[in-house]
């Protein structure tokens, strides 16, 4: 008896039993029209806490070929395992959208969702939409951006707050900017957060930070910032929360 | 075969020496099955798959230097943590496995403890001691101690941290709704640490409703709350038509008037929806009470009520009397008492009327009450428990109504009755329970809250904290919350600030709101003058700031009063507000202060002295610094302002004392207005 053996016959027991419990999920809803295309109308890149519910739904819209939303289409959401939909399945509405509630998994991280619809030859048409899981670290992180960072560095106003990107001279980079933060190592981006722009020969406009937050405060900002960073950070190295 | 099976018995058993060989042999091989499954055994496997993910990294070397083979065990003999999930979970304290996608190989999540200090059970649950997966994890095997789902982690965080975290919003959001949604009021939760969750909403006193508002409103209101409010956190209780009819009978029927509760006015309620507005607006009404606007979005905040239907809801006379003296209705709301005049009392009174919806109270039609119906009612409103959270004069508030939800993070499955199709662990029973209260048996009287999937969640998270481990953990491990501060201000001018309520927006020695700034020292930092003005005319600091102080129309014996008293007892002992002068600063100083604040430390980023150039939306406006702060106040604040208010995002430049001095005397130059246009000419 080995346990690869006994592994393997888990896994595809488990498989077969989730497939299984897909089935009739499916089968519950039969769709009355086909589209050609799927596209997203809301929903997409957001971040939430790893293993909870995202802020927002996630909303896409199935198509036909002229392009005019399509009712009663059978758009199914699968993910990887750990993502939880509610519902796994729905029939476009009136202005051809489905929604779902999602839930990211435990792991932090970039997770990504498939919502798929039959066209008329039965072929599956597939939309992937990412979604960003943050861990501990990112999570904090993020509740100290919002509360130093984001009012600079986010040109959006909320209803909360006002925006002040458009009052400052020098522009701040949002940090979803993956284009240019992705080119500072995380030694660059301590020191800025640290010492302020001029340790980076930039604007005096970015205070420095080191004397009122704690290093493990800059860490997990910096491990936010390459959390959302869009295009994806590359492999950023780790970063360690010591104090 | 039995000849067969005889002459097999013969050659095993034949003589006492050859039997003794054989079951040697039998022994020897029933011995060797021991090691072998020892062998096969399921942790060896992971072990020799990590050393397979690990033979081709660039790190390898090192990775298997750290690696040790055999069970590993985490023995804290104090907390009572025997963990062997480091067996398995090889690479959890390898700082370079982050990018493993493979489990049970990635390095574990930065978190601010050390593994080897608390182990993995504390924060997952699970059985620490098993050595397989199923035993370890799954809920079958795991009998009572599953792994918890991710999504509730931050529970286990709250059995030793009893205050809120930066990191924890979710077990935050958990304990504040318990407080918030009215949960404490039947269900009594006692602390690891004694004491008791108090409830923090506010539900009104019904002991005179009838002044307030009529039957049919309350019927349609006990049938459906969110009906009339979305916002709303009075819970459905599926009240029965006749039920609904005879509590609303009841309630009328036990009220008793308040002496002064209703007024008429000389002035008629206005109509004018433009000048209401304005009042309303001027008013600053909508810091703490939301609209629903025509897009169905909540507009304003969650301190006070919801007004989107308050027209169908109150008595005009009893709206009047309210908007004049809220105190003479409910000695402790927090509503201000405005000291509106007549006219705007009628103004604002008008306003709110006109928000009304008729389909609200369309269907209501409700006959004379009988006296067997206020008695039904009676019984039904001792029933259903309303006292626990109403008061109702002759309604006793009901002791233990519900089951106490002390340690419900350790309550045993198998003292739990599932609904079909639940998972059967403790967190679907708990988010089951609060999402959908009367399902699980018949005839259950808890009733049905409105709470949005995630805060049902961050509940759950919140009872799971508190389990056995969280209430035997030694003291010395525990990290206590804050503590809780009921600061009341003496006298005259406490008189007058608790009937301000001050302390719903303003915090002050630790008591009050977070709306508004914090005034414990607020004596040290600003100029009696510009207090005065102040309060006559509140004018706004920062110009993107939605909500703000409300003119009180306060008389002159009143902002003396309140200015006396801020001004002598909310003094910083770090700050002496005579040490330095508010001018006579050489021009040179103000100079060299004026190149800091534009240059080294560009203030202007945040903060607005020359309306012309600067447009900094962050900080105050300083336009007019000099003549409201004290200067010394401004140099102890450039030295370290977190110092003198915990939390403000002003970074702490950690400036020299020259480097203060001179920012002191540029900030103290600026009189604003008229004075600095002249000093110009």
């Amino acid at each position: 008896m080995n346990c690869f053996a006994s592994g393997v016959l888990i896994l595809s027991v488990a498989a077969l039993a989730a497939s299984c419990s897909r089935k009739p999920d499916s089968t519950a809803l039969k769709p009355t029209a086909f589209g050609a295309s799927i596209v997203e109308s809301s929903g997409g890149k957001q971040f939430g806490q790893a293993g909870t519910p995202l802020p927002q739904p996630v909303v896409v819209q199935v198509n036909d070929e002229p392009g005019a939303a399509v009712t009663g289409a059978l758009v199914e959401f699968a993910a990887a395992p750990g993502v939880t939909f509610d519902p796994v399945s729905a029939l476009t509405d009136s202005s051809g959208q489905a929604t779902t509630n999602v839930s990211l998994g435990g792991m932090a991280g970039r997770y990504q969702i498939a919502a798929s619809t039959l066209d008329k030859s039965h072929k599956k048409v597939e939309l992937k939409i990412e979604e960003i899981a943050l861990g501990y670290q990112q999570t904090l992180g993020r509740r100290l951006n919002e509360q130093y960072c984001d009012r600079c560095h986010n040109a959006e106003s909320t209803a909360e707050r006002v925006s002040n990107y458009d009052n400052l001279e020098v522009k701040p980079h949002p940090f979803t900017e993956g284009e240019t933060l992705d080119k500072l190592s995380d030694a660059d981006l301590t020191a800025i957060i640290t010492y302020g722009g001029p340790a980076l020969n930039k604007s005096a406009l970015m205070p420095a930070w080191g004397n009122t937050l704690k290093k493990t405060d800059v860490q997990a900002l910096i491990a936010y910032i390459r959390a959302v960073s869009d295009p994806p950070s590359r492999s950023a190295s780790a970063v360690f929360a010591k104090d | 075969m039995k000849e067969k099976l005889r002459s097999l018995w013969q050659k095993l058993f034949g003589d006492s020496v050859r039997a003794f060989g054989v079951v040697s042999l039998v022994f020897l091989a029933s011995m060797a099955i021991a090691p072998a499954k020892n062998f096969f055994s399921e942790w060896r496997h992971y072990q020799h798959g990590y050393l397979s993910v690990i033979r081709n990294r660039s790190d390898a070397n090192t990775l298997r230097r750290h690696f040790q083979g055999g069970i590993q065990q985490i023995w804290l003999p104090d907390l009572g943590v025997v963990d062997r999930c480091t067996s398995c979970h090889v690479g959890l304290k390898e700082p370079t496995l982050t990018d493993v996608a493979q489990q049970p190989y990635r390095k574990h999540p930065v978190i601010p403890h050390n593994l080897d200090q608390f182990g993995c059970t504390i924060c997952h649950r699970g059985q620490g001691a098993a050595t397989t997966l199923a035993e370890a994890h799954s809920s079958t095997l795991a009998w009572e101690q599953p792994i918890l789902p991710a999504k509730f982690v931050e529970s286990s965080c709250g059995q030793c941290h009893r205050g809120p975290l930066q990191g924890t919003p979710q077990l935050n959001l958990g304990r504040n709704l318990l407080s918030r949604s009215g949960c404490v009021h039947c269900h009594a939760v006692k602390l690891p640490d004694g004491s008791t969750v108090k409830a923090t909403d506010d539900p009104p006193s019904l002991s005179h409703i009838a002044d307030k508002t009529t039957r049919e409103w309350i019927y349609a209101w006990l049938k459906d709350p969110q009906a009339y409010a979305v916002t709303s956190t009075m819970p459905n209780f599926k009240l029965s038509d006749a039920d609904a009819r005879d509590i609303s009978a009841f309630l009328i029927a036990n009220s008793t008037p308040v002496p002064g509760d209703n007024v008429t006015l000389p002035a008629k309620a206005s109509s004018d929806p433009i000048a209401g507005a304005s009042l309303y607006g001027e008013s600053f009404c909508a810091s703490c009470h939301a609209v629903q606007n025509a897009a169905g979005n909540v507009v304003g905040g969650d301190v006070g009520p919801e007004l989107t239907r308050i027209g169908s809801k109150v008595k005009p006379e009893w709206l009047q009397a309210w908007v004049r003296n809220p105190r003479v209705y409910d000695p402790p709301t927090g509503m201000p008492h405005y000291r509106f005049s007549d006219s705007q009392v009628a103004t604002l009174t008008g306003f709110l009327l006109a928000k009304t919806d008729s389909d609200l109270l369309a269907n209501v039609h409700l006959d004379a009450a009988t006296p067997e119906q206020i008695a039904h009612g009676k019984r039904l409103v001792s029933d259903y428990g309303c006292g626990s959270c109403h008061e109702i004069a002759g309604v006793k508030k009901p002791e233990n109504f519900a089951p106490e939800l002390s340690r419900i993070g350790s309550k045993p499955i198998t003292q739990l009755i599932f609904l079909q199709g639940m998972q059967h662990t403790l967190p679907d029973y708990i988010a089951g329970k609060i999402k959908q209260p009367r399902a699980f048996a018949p005839g259950l009287k808890m009733p049905q809250y409105t709470l949005t999937p995630a805060q049902i969640d961050a509940l759950t998270t919140a009872l799971l904290s508190l389990n056995d481990r969280s209430y035997s953990l030694p003291p010395s491990l525990a990290v206590a919350a804050p503590p809780e501060s009921d600061y009341q201000p003496a006298g005259k001018a406490g008189k007058l600030m608790t009937d301000l309520a001050c302390f719903s927006c303003h915090r002050i020695n630790g008591h009050g709101g977070d709306m508004a700034p914090d005034l414990t020292w607020e004596g040290s930092s600003v100029q009696r003058e510009w207090l005065v003005q102040f309060f006559k005319n509140p004018g706004t600091l920062r110009p993107a700031l939605i909500r703000r102080m409300p003119k009180f129309n306060l008389t002159d014996g009143e902002v003396s009063e309140l200015t006396d008293y801020i001004m002598t007892v909310y003094q910083s002992p770090s700050v002496d507000r005579d040490s330095m002068p508010l001018s006579g600063y050489s021009q040179g100083e103000i100079e060299l202060g004026k190149q800091l604040f534009y240059g080294k430390y560009s203030c202007q980023g945040c903060h607005i002295v020359d309306t012309k150039t600067d447009k900094g939306y962050i900080g105050p406006t300083l336009t007019q610094v000099g003549s409201r702060l004290t200067a010394a106040w401004i140099y102890q604040w450039m030295k370290n302002p977190q110092a003198l208010r915990a939390g403000t995002i002003e970074p702490n430049r950690a400036m020299s004392d020259e480097d203060a001095q001179a920012l002191t005397a540029f900030l103290i130059s600026q009189k604003g207005g008229g004075k600095q246009e002249a000093a110009k000419k």
